[in-house]
């Protein structure tokens, strides 16, 4: 099971965080909670994966969904705080290289 | 026959089918390097070589099927399903009948082990949503994103369907394919080794009689060839009636999006330099602060490459020099407004052209880029094109859907594109070699063409565009084994030339090798006949015939899928794609119109024989070399017999007996 907690913080920066297993039966949730904070104006967002246990291809299709509407919006996604397991699999589809993964949530904006 | 005893009797087969690859290999190179050497007649080149040519090709053609049959796998009984894995069951469709396709879905419904149903309705039309729904079917059609974007067909289909799906596996089921309620049962268990992505099954028609006028049973392909593949590592995917693991699928879409977004945003950042150095030129004296500004851009241009060179994370890269670019557009604003009027037009019309693009960031980066690079920009102009392009790049790959497209939109078949990149990540597939749908194939000739024409266009798109022997990411048995398939459909081209060479003698006797003589009859006779006893060996029972006569007989459409898949590819023209019909068409009298050019070639081989043996009488000719040419007509007219047998078939009469369905998971082993 996952739950999603979703933050924001003074700076207007959305904050959500998957706890638990963000796989293909939980991917398609984390796309709504991302359109849906573009959609009420918060396009700058930081995926905090340090409470995911498990993140799988589907996961990490729903982040790069959430990044293109945040930037269609103007703003842009950053993930921070990946555990090693979550970096393997960026790093399997190559994807490290395209969406760096910050160290924490509060400097995710900051470069 | 127990376990032990199978395996025994398997093996056994393997090493008689190795002895006789090893014979065919060893006389074939035996016989084509002695006609290469020392028996072309160079004086009458213009045939010799064609047909030296054309051997050689037949040759390379036989070697790889060798190959392939070397490594015959034949799986037998397939290993238990594990209990609790989630499945979709998908079935593609587009303008199907609905009674046909809720036929389908139906049977699906039925299906054992447990799953969730889906209709993927391409033609989004009500009463499909409301027969499928009435029964409890889930009914998916394109969401929103795809308004005004590229279609890709049933590849576009699933990829919008396995977005908001999400079970670990998915069954895919063209709308004729009815499955039976063991096929997953019957297939999930492969999935217990983890690199497993892919199960391929049989595509086997019951609309087809004995006789299989129109060839549409593969019992070749789906059968040893697909069994040889699988030996190497390479089952196809062949679009229907396969199970796949999701978490393959979606590792294919997200690495290809990581790859093509760091290749597109080089592209799009070199032609927004060229853009950039096109608008300083038009620059006068006095504009002091729009050079600088262009300059300021062109430097930004360079720091993010320089920034992707070392490795930084490109969506950083980006980011950074969107804003900037941004920054420095809003300072310029009050530049010539005139001008960029017709710049918008220009940039709206770029948005259209890679709208249109059937083939995504391919169509972004070429002539369109190319137009754009050679137009006169105004400085205004030239700082939007250059955001635009990067943005069009970066994140939503330009003029595409969704970013992720797990199935390959590079062919109009995605199945062998899709199949041979996952190879390339390293998954496994297989080929579970038993019947567990009953499809319906076409009955008549137009559609079958056009269904064989389709095919042969999708798999030469993919040899043009992602040649399986450059794939440095497949292993080399794997790349051959896709290479073969690719092979097979130049044959074409060599049928042409077995046509022209036995009229070319028997009409002004001409003879394109040297000598008819001892020794060449004992090269080729011994060769011809070890290949023919490969064909017989590995098929064991099942019919060959029809798919060697369709393989020369439609030699006009293998030559046309070349032709126009070049045309696609290296000339951007359309394919003229179009969906396969699945019912049949009305109409009357024998489809003659069809088929015209294996009737001129009919015709034309009929007259040489004729030709051939006047020429005899009046003593013009040689007894033996006209013999010998008036068997291979003989054969040629077999061959083309096929295609008088279909151009007359009216269809599937279903009260005669259909063919018996082939018990295939134990023939090999029996």
């Amino acid at each position: 099971m996952i739950e999603f907690a979703v933050d924001t913080t003074p700076e207007g920066v959305g904050v959500v965080t998957p706890k638990g297993r963000l796989n293909m039966s939980s991917a398609r949730g984390l796309k709504d909670i991302l359109d849906g904070l573009v959609a009420e104006g918060t396009s700058r967002i930081v995926v905090d994966l340090g409470e995911t246990t498990f993140l799988d291809s589907s996961g990490l299709g729903a982040l790069i969904a959430g990044l293109k509407s945040a930037r269609q919006a103007g703003g842009d996604l950053r993930v921070a705080r990946p555990t090693e397991a979550v970096t393997t699999v960026f790093k399997l589809t190559n994807l490290d290289r395209v969406l760096r993964p910050r160290d924490s949530v509060e400097g995710a904006f900051d470069a | 026959m127990d376990t032990g005893q199978q395996e025994r009797a398997a093996a056994r087969r393997l090493l008689l089918i190795r002895i006789v690859v090893l014979l065919t290999a060893l006389l074939g190179v035996n016989y084509v390097a002695w006609r290469w050497l020392f028996s072309v007649n160079w004086d009458a080149w213009w045939i010799a070589v064609p047909l030296v040519v054309a051997e050689t090709y037949s040759l390379v053609d036989s070697l790889l099927f060798g190959l392939a049959m070397w490594r015959l796998k034949e799986r037998g009984e397939p290993p238990a399903p594990p209990p609790g894995l989630t499945v979709d069951v998908l079935i593609a469709t587009y303008n199907e009948p609905i009674d046909l396709v809720m036929r389908t879905a139906r049977a699906a419904l039925a299906i054992d082990y447990p799953h969730r149903t889906w209709v993927l309705d391409d033609g989004n039309r009500p009463e499909m949503r409301a027969a499928a729904e009435a029964e409890g079917i889930g009914w998916i059609t394109r969401s929103e994103d795809w308004a005004g974007m590229p279609r890709h067909a049933k590849a576009g289909n699933l990829n919008n369907a396995l977005l908001v799906t999400e079970g670990e596996f998915l069954l895919i089921l063209d709308a004729d394919q009815v499955p039976l309620p063991s096929i997953l049962d019957r297939t999930l268990g492969y999935f217990d080794d983890p690199r497993m992505a892919l199960v391929q099954t049989p595509q086997w028609f019951v609309n087809v009689p004995d006789d299989d006028p129109l060839g549409s049973q593969a019992p070749l392909f789906y059968g040893p060839i697909q069994q040889g593949k699988d030996g190497w590592n390479a089952a196809f995917f062949c679009g229907s009636n396969a199970v796949i693991r999701r978490e393959a699928l979606m590792q294919l879409g997200v690495s290809r999006y990581a790859d093509e977004v760091q290749a597109g945003v080089q592209r799009a950042l070199r032609t927004a330099r060229s853009v950039l150095r096109q608008a300083r030129r038009g620059l006068g004296p006095d504009e002091d602060g729009v050079r600088r500004a262009l300059d300021s851009i062109e430097h930004d241009i360079g720091r993010a490459r320089r920034e992707l060179a070392r490795g930084e994370a490109l969506m950083d890269v980006t980011y950074r020099f969107q804003q900037r670019v941004a920054e420095i557009r809003r300072r310029l604003v009050e530049a010539d407004l005139t001008a960029v009027q017709s710049d918008l037009a220009a940039i709206a019309e770029l948005e259209r052209s890679t709208d249109e693009a059937d083939d995504g960031l391919a169509g972004v980066d070429l002539s369109a880029l190319d137009q754009l690079s050679a137009r006169d920009w105004s400085p205004l102009g030239a700082v939007e094109t250059v955001q635009a392009l990067v943005d069009a790049v970066d994140v939503d790959l330009g003029s595409e859907a969704q970013p992720i497209m797990p199935m390959a939109t590079i062919s109009v078949t995605e199945d062998m594109a899709t199949c041979m990149r996952l190879h390339g990540l390293g998954w496994r597939t297989a080929y579970h070699d038993e019947v567990l749908a009953h499809g319906l194939a076409p009955e008549d000739l137009a559609t079958m063409l056009t269904q064989r024409l389709r095919w042969a266009q999708g798999t030469v798109q993919v040899m043009f565009r992602e040649n399986p022997l450059l794939q440095r990411r497949l292993r080399w048995g794997q790349r051959l084994m896709y290479f073969a398939t690719m092979w097979s459909y130049l044959s074409g081209f060599a049928a042409l030339v077995y046509l022209a060479a036995p009229i070319v003698y028997l009409t002004i006797g001409v003879l394109p090798v040297q000598a008819l003589s001892t020794e060449f009859f004992v090269r080729l006779v011994p060769f011809l006949v070890v290949n023919q006893l490969l064909f017989f060996v590995v098929a064991a029972g099942r019919p060959t015939w029809r798919g060697q006569q369709y393989s020369l007989a439609l030699f006009p459409v293998w030559i046309k899928s070349f032709t126009s898949a070049f045309g696609n590819v290296f000339l951007g023209r359309s394919l003229d794609f179009a969906v396969t019909p699945k019912t049949r068409q009305e109409s009357d009298g024998p489809a003659w119109h069809l088929v015209r050019p294996q009737l001129w070639a009919i015709a034309a081989l009929v007259a040489a024989a004729l030709v051939g043996v006047v020429r005899i009488g009046t003593g013009q000719a040689h007894p033996a070399g006209t013999i010998f040419n008036l068997l291979w007509v003989g054969f040629d007219l077999a061959i083309f017999s096929v295609i008088l047998k279909a151009a007359r078939y009216r269809g599937f009469d279903p009260t005669a007996t259909p063919a018996p369905i082939p018990d295939r998971a134990r023939r090999g082993a029996a």
